[in-house]
């Protein structure tokens, strides 16, 4: 009798991550899964497809999973086991009663994305899912254009992935969004230009060397990791769904995917309550989607971002369309908001929430404040603001805002004057 | 005017292969005229029926976006090159 061989008796191998198929959000045409975001036939965009039938959880099962954003995996394209990112999701709902009585409305809570693994923004969401697709499809290089946020996500989720990256960015964002992705030894490149320009490269770059650009190529995927905070915000709410939620908009993607994420958690039967009023955020130098929801129409009307809310500047926003849509399907509005009202409004969620958050968060209460005022929440409501990223990415927003510490000689003396002062 | 119109590998099949196309005209309109002209496969995506561009395509000239600029009736000079990428991407 001849032995086995070696190959014969070593464990099958754990089943890696596939991935759903994707259709055409137009023309409804079937896409096999591939590094693709735009369809074939009409160029709109594509869409992970979920099989209608397949088993969902139950509250009780979610419960006893892991608290990251893969307990929702029946929602993410990744079919199989997932193999990255597997801690990233899942943060703090937190209350923030202060801010409720400032804003009119029943309760306020702050969803804190700030303080998301690993790399303090929401992004980590859209990469993990991304990365697990880039997996599934045999890709050994991603990379992204980003404003920051997701140049910190994709290096360091890269990193720990042992994949190599390209990162692409604006030539002159913020210092420690540069150093947070380039201490992580991706191949960061600063583009001359806006986060338009770098964008518009980009597209050319995943057309001609075949990269895994996360929000390029691999974008249907991608961003189905947004609706994750839905879920989330959902399940911490003792899955009832809030009434009002307040988003900072920059492609329009996360706007859009929370709309998605409510609408599924509604008819999975998960969560009580009807989907909340959407409530989009822009920096006033920079509020492409604002505008479109102010005139109607489906348009976007370009423009040549000035703000210095970087991680929301995209003058060409994507998903600008969409967002519009679902801003107007929920019965939200959107708000832009100038760059003094933005750092106030940083100042203001650090003092009332203790969260520190970046521009773009700053712009989320300040356009919630605005909005408080012209009379679009309830008093009854259960508002969320969703706080995307982390303060210290963006320190020098705050230069000059903040007064400066008394320095003292170590002296006991000197501490009693200041503190009868 | 002569000038360069890239399109992207996706669309290469539509013009016979080739992802850079030589074509003639004053604008950015009449550039796309003539390449629509020659390969009537591609011209459905890159115009719609009122001869406007695609809404799923956009357009850069020597790198800047054509809307920022006078759209389709954005004068062209000769050696220029024409950019067309899929309008989803970022974010």
């Amino acid at each position: 009798m001849t032995p086995p061989s070696a190959a014969a008796v070593s464990p099958a191998p754990l089943p890696g991550p596939g991935l759903v198929p994707q259709a055409c959000r137009l023309c409804g045409e079937r896409s096999a899964p591939a590094p693709q975001a735009v369809c074939s036939s009409c160029l709109g965009p594509l869409e992970p497809v979920y099989d209608p039938a397949r088993r969902l959880p139950s509250r009780a099962e979610i419960a006893r999973r892991p608290p990251s954003l893969w307990r929702y995996r029946e929602w993410l394209p990744v079919t199989g086991e997932p193999v990255h990112s597997l801690d990233s999701g899942f943060t703090p709902l937190l209350e923030a009663p202060r801010l409720a009585r400032l804003l009119g409305v029943a309760r306020a809570l702050v969803k804190n994305d700030a303080v998301s693994h690993p790399s303090l923004s929401f992004k980590d969401r859209v990469v993990a899912t991304a990365l697990n697709a880039a997996a599934a499809l045999g890709l050994g290089t991603v990379g992204c254009a980003s404003t920051g946020n997701l140049a910190n996500a994709v290096a360091a989720q890269a990193a720990r992935a042992g994949l190599a990256a390209w990162i692409f960015i604006p030539h002159d964002l913020e210092l420690g969004k540069v150093v947070g992705t380039a201490v992580y030894g991706a191949n960061l490149v600063r583009v001359q230009g806006t986060y338009d320009d770098v964008n518009r490269l980009c597209a050319q770059v995943a057309d001609r060397f075949g990269w895994g650009l996360v929000n390029l190529n691999l974008r249907g995927y991608y961003g189905e990791g947004s609706k994750t905070m839905a879920f989330e915000i959902a399940e911490q709410l003792g899955w009832r769904l809030p009434s009002a939620v307040v988003v900072p908009m920059a492609g329009g993607s996360l706007l859009t995917k929370l709309h998605k994420g409510f609408g599924e958690v509604t008819a999975a039967r998960l969560a009580s309550g009807s989907p909340p009023r959407l409530y989009g955020a822009q920096a006033a130098g920079c509020a492409p989607i604002v505008e479109l929801v102010e005139r109607g129409g489906d348009l976007i009307r370009p423009v040549v971002p000035d703000t210095i809310a970087r991680s929301i500047a995209i003058g060409n926003p994507a998903d600008g369309r969409f967002a519009a849509q679902a801003i107007r399907a929920s019965g939200g509005h959107a708000q832009a908001v100038s760059d003094p009202e933005l750092v106030e409004g940083i100042r203001l969620l650090a003092r009332e929430a203790g969260v520190f958050t970046e521009t773009a968060g700053g712009a989320t209460v300040a356009a919630a404040l605005a909005l408080a005022r012209a009379g679009r929440f309830r008093p009854d409501d259960e508002l969320v603001l969703c706080i995307t990223g982390n303060g210290l990415k963006t320190v020098e927003a705050l230069r000059g805002a903040l007064s400066e510490a008394p320095v003292i000689p170590p002296k006991l003396s000197a501490v009693a004057s200041l503190a009868s002062a | 005017m002569a000038v360069q119109l890239h399109i992207p590998g996706m669309l290469a099949p539509l013009a016979g292969g080739g992802r850079s196309i030589a074509a003639q005209g004053a604008t950015v309109g009449e550039v796309v005229a003539d390449v629509a002209a020659r390969h009537p496969a591609l011209a459905g995506k890159l115009r719609d029926e009122r001869g406007e561009p695609y809404p799923y395509v956009l357009f850069y000239l020597n790198d800047g976006d054509i809307r920022l600029a006078q759209g389709f009736g954005t004068p062209v000079r000769d050696g220029d090159e024409i950019v067309v990428v899929p309008a989803l991407s970022g974010g």
